[in-house]
Formats: structure tokens, C-alpha cells, sequence
């Protein structure tokens, strides 16, 4: 596990001078993920914002491999250049050991990917899928995913004099993951460097199929401030709207904080729930909590009851 | 060239064979009737160990082509099966791997599209995706589908380019037949070695695949595109021509049958045209002056070879296996009139267009010995309507 100051000195293999917003939590994401990773990587990359703002023809942030076909396909991407090396490596033509990851937004992710993920899970490849998700379609201009949160304001689940933002609670596709019995799913969160690199470390130490849903504030989106990317990731754990935990062949492992916070905490920053705060919309705030409430116990309840057994510490490859 | 081995095989059977013999990297494929054979064969091969080949058994035809598209964009030989509505969920990944200029080669067996759903022989699918960027090349027969594999590898690397070799459903793809097999040596030979000049597993060299491509460069890269498939149309002839030179079976861009002196012409491509074969024979025997045209590659289409080929007939009859749903008629009756129509002057705007067998409605003898019939009355002059359909119940 290197630390901050090794990580800062690491040549850049995802670049700035991308067309990221100011405050961009996908593009920390990527920046971070590829420290843990290093060199000797190939990226898949789902359409999206990440794609879009990070390969402007002719100039390209990434300084390793990158391919990038389709929205729905990252996973069955990546899968592809890994049989390839699989086979190579078989065939005796190749002997580099490399590490495959996908990126995909929440969108490209939940929903328009969840088959093509789903399917290259229960084959076993031996990749990282790492979901970037700020809970929308961003890239198109804040449209409601199926990881968009209840009450949020999207351009497709808009507050109006009637509605008030999306009405369904998100799916929890970290446990779908989870459900897939593959040996690695994890939580993570821009605003914690520590947290998100050493679970990909982690993750790429281990063969088979890995999963990781990094929580991304976007300022775009969310409607905050750019400086406040990382402050309002780190609430979100603070609040157990997005708890860190890690499901080791089974093992569920949660990191808790110091002090569970109330979600309006959180809400109050973000533009996308201004609406909540009204007094009359207090029950739907209430609902939240509820669910976020209950959700976290859940959380508990499965780590207390999968054995806690201490596992030998991986080495990052 | 060695001994060939001369079996009974279905066209399936033949396809996956000289995929077998051609020992590609990675397969990516999803089951679909009737294609399904070809890559159940195959993953045969994998698992007896005959192959080399990473099989990935993906959850989607949308998947295996993006997984091809991975593999390929990476380094590797890559291969796949499909058709109809697996070729229909491509769609927007064939473009992809064409724009990319992937040599991905896929067997793709003519099935109609739904709806309503059928499993039968029809060309709609392989239309469907005619402006994907893919070489198409047609077979009329089991032979035809495994030479036109082992070329088809050769076309796509030296093209950068995908190819999809197709078979007619059902009629090609489970009639068994005679079949002569080359040996491992001699196709391995063919074949050659793949080198890419760029590929995503070369980390002396990084590549990003796939980047977004705006109003300052896409039109110059389209533009690109379009000058390879144009230039594909002579690789298909070397390829065509060493094949021929060192196996004997001679290809080209389209097969012209009895096509010395004859005055009336039906144009067919697939299965089809081995039928019309056997009513030209007959013909022939009585004196009437006809030949069949068989185009071999749809795409990039043959325009000035195939109204060469056309010039001085008295009348011409195009048959489409498909409709393009556009009030008028098939694909390959309006690419054949538009060739004719930028053909030196005389050439014969006498064209009748037939559509036949949709959803594998069978073509016998009879129907083309009509066909004929017209064209020889529509020869003297006798009007006959511009579109027919033939053998349907009106």
C-alpha cells in the first residue's frame, strides 16, 4: 500500500488537461483507481462523461491502453481483451501479466449494462469493473437512473407542482454483485483516497471477477459547489447513505464511521433535493432516513452474520 | 497442396471447420437457429482440445460482438456465428467494429427477421446490416461457405475490415453435401499468421480505441472507411486469385453462368442460384438463350464489373430474397438498376425484379422456369410487371 506521497510522485496515467468539469469526482476516479493499478493496464471504457470528456480526437488522458465501443458493453469489452490474453498467454505468444478494467457511469451500469455486466461476472473473467456512480445520467444532461435516489431532481423525474422528484427508491446493485457469489464486490467513495486504492489493489491481487461501486458526487448534477466533491462523498458515508464495505469470497467487512450523521446533513448540500427541505415535504425526508436507516442495519446484520474469518493479507500484483 | 479429404458435410458443419482449420484466438458467441451449430461444433473443438481458441460463451449476440470487438481491438484473430434477430441485436456493434476497422470474420446464416418470427431461410437479416461497413460475401453451397471462410480471414487483415460470410438457413446450413476439405497444413498455410501494426496488449505502444470523434475529424475518418471498402473489392480478387491458384475452386467478385451468347439473364445470389443452374442447364438443351449472374460479395457491391457482365442482354431479372420495405423492391434489383443506369449507353433498362422466398417459402424448378418464361417474352417486347412475387398466395 504506497502512500500519498509515493501515489503524487507516480507518473500520471490518467492525464489532466481533460474536459472534466472543474470538481469532477468521475476523473478522480479514473486518476485514482489507475495509482492503485498501475502500468500495466488496459481500460474499457463505457460511453459516457468519463469517455466522452477524457478522449477528444486527436488528444487522449490515458497513457495506457483504453478501448471504448458502446454504452451497454463495457464488460463484455473487457472480456474480450482478456480471453485475448488468456488465450495468447496459452498459446505461449505472451507472457506480461496485465491487469483489465472496465469503467462505467451509473447509467452505462445499472441500467443499460446490468446484462452485459451480469454476464461477464458469471463467466469468471478475470477483471475490475468499477462503476462511477453520481446516481444519474450526467452526460445527457441529469436524466433519472436506476441509481438515482428517491426525492432526487432529474431532468426526467423533475420536481413539478405535483411530483417531487423521483419517486422510487435506487436498486442496490453492489448486492446483485454481491449475488453473483464472485470473489470480490466492494463500496467505495471519491474523498477517500485510502479507501478507493486500497480496495483496488486489493481487488487485482485476487483472479476471477471483481466488482467496486465508487459513490461520485458531481457537482453537475447534484448541484453543489466543485470544491465540495470530496467533503459531500465523505458525508455520504458519515450519513450510511453510501456505507463502505467490502464482500470478500462471502465475507462481508463494513468500515463504520465515527458517528452516523442524519442524512438531511447531506441533503442540504446538494441542490438536486433543495425541494426536501420544504416543511411540507417533511415525511418524504423522514421516508428517506427510514430507508437509509434500515438499509445500513441490513448492512450489519449481514456482516455479523457472515463469519468474520481473518483472511491472509493480499499482495497487490 | 496436399490431399484433400473428401467428406459428407452440412454447411454448418463446413463453416465451423474452417474455423477449426483457421484456429482463431478468441470466439465470442451466443446461440441462435440456425446458426447455433456452427459455434456448438466449435466449442467442441475447444473443449477436445483441437483448438487454440479462448471460447466466450457471452449472454447476448450484442455481447459477443462487442467482445470480438474487444479481442480484436486487442491484438487477437477473432471469429464468431450468428443470424436474424442475433444479427439484428448487433447492429449497432457491426457498425462499431467496422468504423474501428476490426478484422473480425463471422459466419452469418440467412434467417428472416421477425416479425412475425420464423426460423427460415430469407436474406432480410444480412440486408439489414448492408450499410454496416462489412464485407458480405454470399455462398451458394457448402463448398462455397468453407472457401469462402478460409478467404474471408485473409480479406479482413489485409481490408482492416470485417467480413461476414453468409449461408442460406436451413438449405445450406443443414443440407449436407460433398465437400472437399483441405488439409490442416495447406489451410494453416492459406491463412497465414496475423500480425496487427496496432493493438491495446502492445504496451510498448498504447493506443485509445475508440475516442470521440467530433465535426473535426469524423468525416475524414468515415472518408477513410469508405476508400477501404472500395479498395477491399481488389484484395477479394487476390485473395480469390491465390486461392484459386493453389486449390483449384476459382472465385471472384460474382459467378457467370452460360453466360456465352445468352440473351436472358436471372441475377440470384445464395442457394438460389444453384437451382437456377439446373433450369439453365435445361434451357440451354432446348435453345433458349439463358445464363444466371450469381454476385458472390453484396458488399463492397461489384457496380461496373456486374453491368459489364449484364451488357447486350435483351432482358435481366433480379431476385431478391428480401424487400426493402420501400414501396418498391429488393436490395440487389435497385443496386443492379443503378449500375445499369450509370452503364455505357444500350445497355438493357429491360429489368424485371422478383421477390421470392420470404421466411424460407421454398423456390422450386417451376418458379424460376417462370421467371425465365417472362424474360424471354419481356425480350420481344411483351409488357411484364416490374415487381413480382413469386410464389406467394395473393
Amino acid at each position: 500500500m504506497a502512500n500519498l506521497k509515493d501515489l503524487s510522485k507516480q507518473k500520471a496515467l490518467f492525464t489532466g488537461g481533460h474536459r472534466g468539469c472543474a470538481g469532477c469526482g468521475a476523473a478522480i476516479v479514473a486518476r485514482q483507481v489507475l495509482m492503485a493499478a498501475g502500468p500495466n493496464t488496459v481500460v474499457a471504457n463505457a460511453t459516457g462523461c468519463l469517455e466522452v470528456v477524457s478522449t477528444i480526437f486527436p488528444y487522449t488522458a490515458w497513457n495506457i491502453p483504453f478501448v471504448h465501443s458502446a454504452f451497454e458493453n463495457a464488460a463484455a469489452s473487457i472480456s474480450g481483451v482478456e480471453a485475448l490474453h488468456k488465450s495468447w498467454v496459452r498459446q505461449g505468444k505472451y507472457d506480461k501479466k496485465v491487469n483489465f478494467i472496465a469503467f462505467g457511469g451509473d447509467g452505462g451500469t445499472y441500467d443499460i449494462g446490468l446484462q452485459s455486466l451480469s454476464g461477464a461476472m458469471e463467466r469468471g473473467h478475470n477483471i475490475l469493473y468499477v462503476c462511477y456512480n453520481n446516481e444519474a445520467y450526467m452526460n445527457t444532461g441529469v436524466q433519472r437512473s436506476g441509481a438515482t435516489p428517491k426525492g432526487a431532481d432529474t431532468t426526467t423525474a423533475p420536481v413539478g407542482k405535483i411530483k417531487k422528484g423521483k419517486e422510487q427508491f435506487r436498486k442496490d446493485l453492489t448486492e446483485i454483485m454481491a449475488a453473483h457469489r464472485i470473489p470480490y464486490v466492494a463500496q467505495s467513495v471519491v474523498g477517500n483516497w485510502r479507501d478507493l486504492t486500497s480496495k483496488v489493489e486489493k481487488a487485482l491481487a485476487i483472479e476471477g471477477p471483481k466488482f467496486i461501486n465508487v459513490f461520485q458526487p458531481c457537482r453537475l448534477g447534484w448541484a453543489y459547489d466543485p470544491e465540495m466533491t470530496c467533503e459531500i462523498g465523505r458525508l455520504s458515508v458519515e450519513t450510511c447513505v453510501w456505507p463502505l464495505y467490502e464482500v470478500l469470497n462471502g465475507q462481508y467487512k463494513v468500515t463504520k464511521p465515527k458517528e452516523k450523521k442524519p442524512v438531511v446533513e447531506w441533503i442540504k448540500l446538494q441542490g438536486r433535493f433543495r425541494h426536501l427541505l420544504k416543511p411540507e415535504n417533511k415525511p418524504l425526508l423522514d421516508d428517506i432516513q427510514a430507508a437509509t436507516d434500515k438499509n445500513w442495519e441490513d448492512l450489519l446484520r449481514k456482516e455479523s452474520l457472515t463469519p468474520q474469518v481473518k483472511t491472509p493479507e493480499l499482495k497487490p500484483s | 497442396m496436399d490431399k484433400t479429404n473428401i467428406v459428407a458435410r452440412t454447411g454448418n458443419e463446413a463453416m465451423a471447420e474452417a474455423m477449426r482449420q483457421i484456429n482463431p484466438d478468441v470466439v465470442a458467441a451466443y446461440p441462435i437457429t440456425p446458426a447455433t451449430e456452427v459455434v456448438q461444433i466449435f466449442a467442441g473443438y475447444v473443449a477436445d482440445g483441437l483448438v487454440k481458441t479462448e471460447f466466450v460463451p457471452v449472454e447476448s449476440e450484442h455481447s459477443a460482438m462487442s467482445a470480438c470487438i474487444g479481442s480484436a481491438a486487442a491484438g487477437g484473430r477473432t471469429m464468431t456465428g450468428t443470424s436474424s434477430q442475433g444479427l439484428a441485436l448487433m447492429a449497432e456493434m457491426l457498425y462499431i467494429a467496422a468504423g474501428l476497422r476490426l478484422p473480425i470474420v463471422m459466419a452469418d446464416v440467412n434467417r428472416a427477421l421477425s416479425s412475425p418470427i420464423n426460423i427460415h431461410c430469407d436474406h432480410s437479416d444480412t440486408m439489414m446490416v448492408k450499410e454496416s461497413g462489412w464485407i458480405q460475401i454470399f455462398s451458394e453451397n457448402c463448398q462455397e461457405a468453407y472457401d469462402n471462410m478460409l478467404q474471408a480471414i485473409r480479406i479482413a487483415e489485409k481490408a482492416k475490415l470485417p467480413v461476414m460470410v453468409t449461408t442460406d438457413g436451413f438449405i445450406i446450413s443443414h443440407g449436407m453435401e460433398r465437400l472437399e476439405i483441405l488439409s490442416d497444413a495447406d489451410a494453416k498455410a492459406f491463412v497465414g499468421e496475423y500480425k496487427p501494426e496496432y493493438y491495446l496488449l502492445n504496451f510498448e505502444k498504447p493506443i485509445t480505441v475508440g475516442a470521440l470523434d467530433l465535426t473535426d475529424y469524423y468525416f475524414e475518418h468515415k472518408r477513410q472507411q469508405i476508400e477501404a471498402i472500395k479498395d477491399s473489392k481488389q484484395i477479394i480478387l487476390d485473395v480469390a486469385g491465390e486461392f484459386g491458384a493453389k486449390f483449384g475452386r476459382e472465385y471472384g467478385l460474382f459467378e457467370k453462368y452460360k453466360m456465352d451468347g445468352a440473351e436472358i439473364v436471372i441475377v440470384a445470389m445464395g442457394s438460389t442460384a444453384g437451382t437456377a443452374k439446373v433450369v439453365v442447364d435445361g434451357l440451354r438443351s432446348k435453345g433458349v438463350k439463358a445464363g444466371l449472374v450469381k454476385p458472390r460479395i453484396f458488399r463492397p457491391f461489384p457496380k461496373e464489373e456486374l453491368a459489364e457482365s449484364l451488357k447486350g442482354m435483351k432482358a435481366i431479372a433480379v431476385m431478391d430474397r428480401s424487400d426493402s420495405m420501400n414501396a418498391q423492391e429488393g436490395p440487389l434489383a435497385l443496386e443492379i438498376k443503378a449500375a445499369l443506369y450509370d452503364a455505357p449507353a444500350g445497355s438493357c433498362r429491360t429489368v424485371l425484379s422478383y421477390i421470392y422466398g420470404l421466411g424460407g417459402r421454398e423456390i422450386k424448378l417451376e418458379d424460376i422456369e417462370l421467371v425465365y418464361n417472362d424474360l424471354s417474352e419481356a425480350s420481344k417486347g411483351k409488357a411484364k410487371p416490374k415487381v413480382s412475387y413469386l410464389g406467394v398466395r395473393e
